[in-house]
């Protein structure tokens, strides 16, 4: 008989506590926008805070919530201003951003002591070199965020603009004359 | 009446003033004095640019090969003349920016000594592999403009069964007058080419096309072609840009090729008249590609003529020969002047691609002063590409160059018929030159970010497998110390 009891007891206790538990799944979920993910996969995830808030995630919930302008990643430039206002079916108008200046890292060698701290900041392991040793900037991986820059104790690693060969020479912009009225 | 149903052979284009006839009229110059120095650029072509093999004072020959194409897509360089090499080094190229690329410096030693050519007999009994090694290892590539290796072009050919071949001679870009010199001087080399390449590409029909306005190189090209059923000569109507080979490829066999193929994909392949020149030189007598035919004209030039011209040639001592007066020159061209380049001075050299060098003056430029747009719409029905230019435009000057690209930017050739004919003088095609520049350029950005989140999260994960390793090492290391004085304890306990 008590063995009738226990495994009616347990049982009906079993059953509450999860129509408990799934009663709560249902009111008490976070809420998670798959727009919130998809804007922080698109911004450059460097945290540099240039935007004004915190993080590319924090950015990303203000993007989504329609509390910043399309053209907020000033890193981005209007290439990703082009394709947050895609996805979100802003307006844009593009005549204001100012395209990011491209910058990379190059050490002097006359002034490089091999001290390594660089390479161990480096975020995309653009550095390379060995303890004592001058290190080098492989300029294609260089993203120009500049930490290397900040630990360097000589000041040997400089950030440079990129130069200019006929690979990558573009047509300038005909400057307009017009005024706005233009766009009819 | 049943015209008014079939598809129209043309679209857009414009008739601009063709200002040939001076350089026309005049057979090709042959006395062109050799050069003290010639500047010889490693990448004439589209590709890769070649690789040289010679050292700095190594004394070269007329024909020697200089530097060897790297890659698939790719076309040697040979000596223009004989000499000793002075420098391999960057120098300005021929190019609207000047900016420096690798050269092969050559001073002549006035001899102009031809390096030893083997005999190669009957070159029809060669296989059509051997055609177009010939011409790879000759260093030819499309002599219009576009300078692409023309051995890849043959063995596209053989590849995609290609059943016509056409020969651009349209010309159609005014002031040169080149390939039309060529036809009337050298009608009888030029088709032996074009059955040259017909053998390379193992095909068994072509069409030589002219421009309606060189009736003489017509008639001399027709006569040469007579005894060849297989080459058949045509006379297209004269309006730019007839030598746009989709243009061409539609006028003639009534195909379009469709956006994003190319002709080779539909049975067609383009080659131009300056192309089976050379082909033939470098089949019946081993000669590679070391020199062209320029046409130097504009209304700053003393005496306009054609004149061949060794390759690597410094525009000013061609316009030294030419009697340009320079303080006239407002604008200097490398090619055409609807689609050739500006260059900003005299000291680059002439390459393959080099169909001619204008020297403009202010009179012959069209005036700057941009007006706002009318909407005439003049530059939709001259546009050949079937575009909307001013829509692209307006989308352009706000950046929204997306916009651009959904309405067709990608399929504009800059032709530059939409500037030539705009009313208000507004600058279309610099526009979508800048825009095509930019477009590529965001691409470029585009993977570079996608390769910088790769690496990222590469470091992460080495990161995190470096300190899972140092706790694993760490836990070891406790748990020996641990054993350690376990051991030590028992070993007292049992003492």
């Amino acid at each position: 008989m008590y063995v009738f009891y226990a495994i009616v007891s347990l049982t009906l206790l079993g059953l509450f506590l999860g129509l408990l538990l799934g009663i709560a799944g249902k009111y008490l979920k976070v809420e998670s926008s798959p727009i919130v993910d998809e804007l922080e996969a698109m911004l450059p995830g460097s945290q540099c805070g240039q935007c004004g808030f915190p993080g590319c995630r924090p950015a990303a919930e203000a993007l989504a919530e329609g509390n910043a302008p399309a053209t907020i990643c000033p890193p981005g430039g209007s290439t990703l201003a082009e394709q947050i206002a895609a996805l979100l079916g802003l307006d844009l108008d593009l005549s204001e951003v100012k395209e990011p200046e491209l910058l990379v890292a190059r050490v002097s060698e006359a002034t490089c002591t091999g001290c390594t701290r660089c390479f161990k900041v480096c975020p995309t392991d653009a550095i390379v070199g060995a303890p004592k040793q001058i290190h080098a900037v492989v300029a294609d991986a260089c993203i120009g965020c500049k930490k290397c820059v900040e630990v360097c104790p000589t000041e040997c690693l400089q950030m440079h603009p990129i130069e200019v060969t006929l690979r990558n020479w573009r047509w300038a912009k005909p400057s307009a004359p017009m005024t706005g009225n233009a766009l009819c | 009446m049943l015209s008014l149903f079939s598809k129209p052979r043309i679209r857009g284009g414009v008739h601009a003033e063709e200002h040939k006839a001076i350089t026309a009229s005049q057979t090709i110059a042959y006395d062109f004095p050799l050069p003290e120095k010639l500047y010889i650029p490693l990448q004439q072509h589209v590709g890769k640019p070649a690789e040289p093999l010679i050292r700095v004072g190594d004394a070269v020959l007329k024909g020697q090969l200089l530097a060897y194409s790297q890659g698939l897509i790719s076309a040697p360089v040979h000596a223009p003349s004989s000499g000793v090499i002075l420098d391999v080094n960057d120098y300005p190229a021929p190019h609207p920016s000047a900016l420096p690329i690798r050269m092969i410096v050559l001073a002549t030693d006035g001899k102009d000594e031809w390096v030893k050519t083997p005999d190669i007999g009957d070159p029809f009994q060669l296989s059509p592999e051997d055609i177009s090694l010939r011409v790879g290892a000759a260093g030819i590539v499309g002599l219009g403009g576009a300078t692409f290796p023309t051995a890849v072009k043959l063995n596209m050919g053989r590849e995609n069964r290609i059943d016509t071949l056409i020969i651009n001679g349209a010309e159609c870009e005014p002031y040169l007058s080149c390939d039309d010199r060529q036809m009337q001087e050298r009608s009888a080399q030029i088709i032996d080419g074009v059955r040259l390449m017909l053998h390379g590409m193992e095909t068994h029909h072509a069409v030589v096309a002219i421009e309606d306005n060189k009736p003489h190189a017509f008639y001399a090209m027709q006569a040469a072609a007579q005894a060849f059923p297989e080459i058949k000569v045509v006379q297209i109507p004269t309006r730019y840009p007839m030598g746009w080979d989709r243009q061409l490829i539609r006028y003639v066999t009534g195909r379009e090729v469709p956006v994003g193929c190319r002709s080779s994909e539909i049975g067609v392949t383009i080659h131009n008249v300056g192309t089976a020149y050379a082909t033939h030189q470098a089949i019946r007598y081993g000669q590679p590609l070391v020199s062209r035919v320029v046409t130097v004209s504009g209304g700053a030039v003393g005496r306009p003529m054609n004149v061949e011209v060794p390759l690597g040639t410094l525009i000013s001592e061609l316009f030294a020969f030419c009697e340009v007066d320079l303080a006239q020159t407002a604008r200097i061209v490398m090619g055409g002047p609807m689609m050739g380049d500006s260059l900003p001075h005299t000291g680059l050299p002439t390459v393959k691609a080099t169909s001619g060098i204008l020297a403009l003056t202010q009179h012959e430029l069209k005036s700057t002063d941009e007006q706002p747009c009318i909407r005439c719409a003049s530059c939709v029905s001259v546009c050949p590409a079937g575009l909307r230019p001013l829509d692209m435009a307006n989308n352009i000057k706000v950046n929204q160059l997306d916009a651009a690209v959904d309405i067709g930017l990608k399929d504009c050739i800059s032709c530059g018929c939409c500037s030539y004919i705009c009313p208000s003088n507004i600058p279309l095609v610099q526009y979508f030159k800048y825009a095509s520049g930019e477009v590529a350029a965001r691409q470029q950005a585009q993977h570079k970010s996608e390769q910088t989140k790769r690496l990222m999260e590469a470091r992460q994960a080495r990161l995190e497998r470096i300190a899972q390793q140092q706790r694993e090492e760490e836990e070891a290391r406790i748990a020996a110390k641990r054993e350690r004085e376990r051991l030590k304890a028992e070993q007292e306990a049992a003492a």
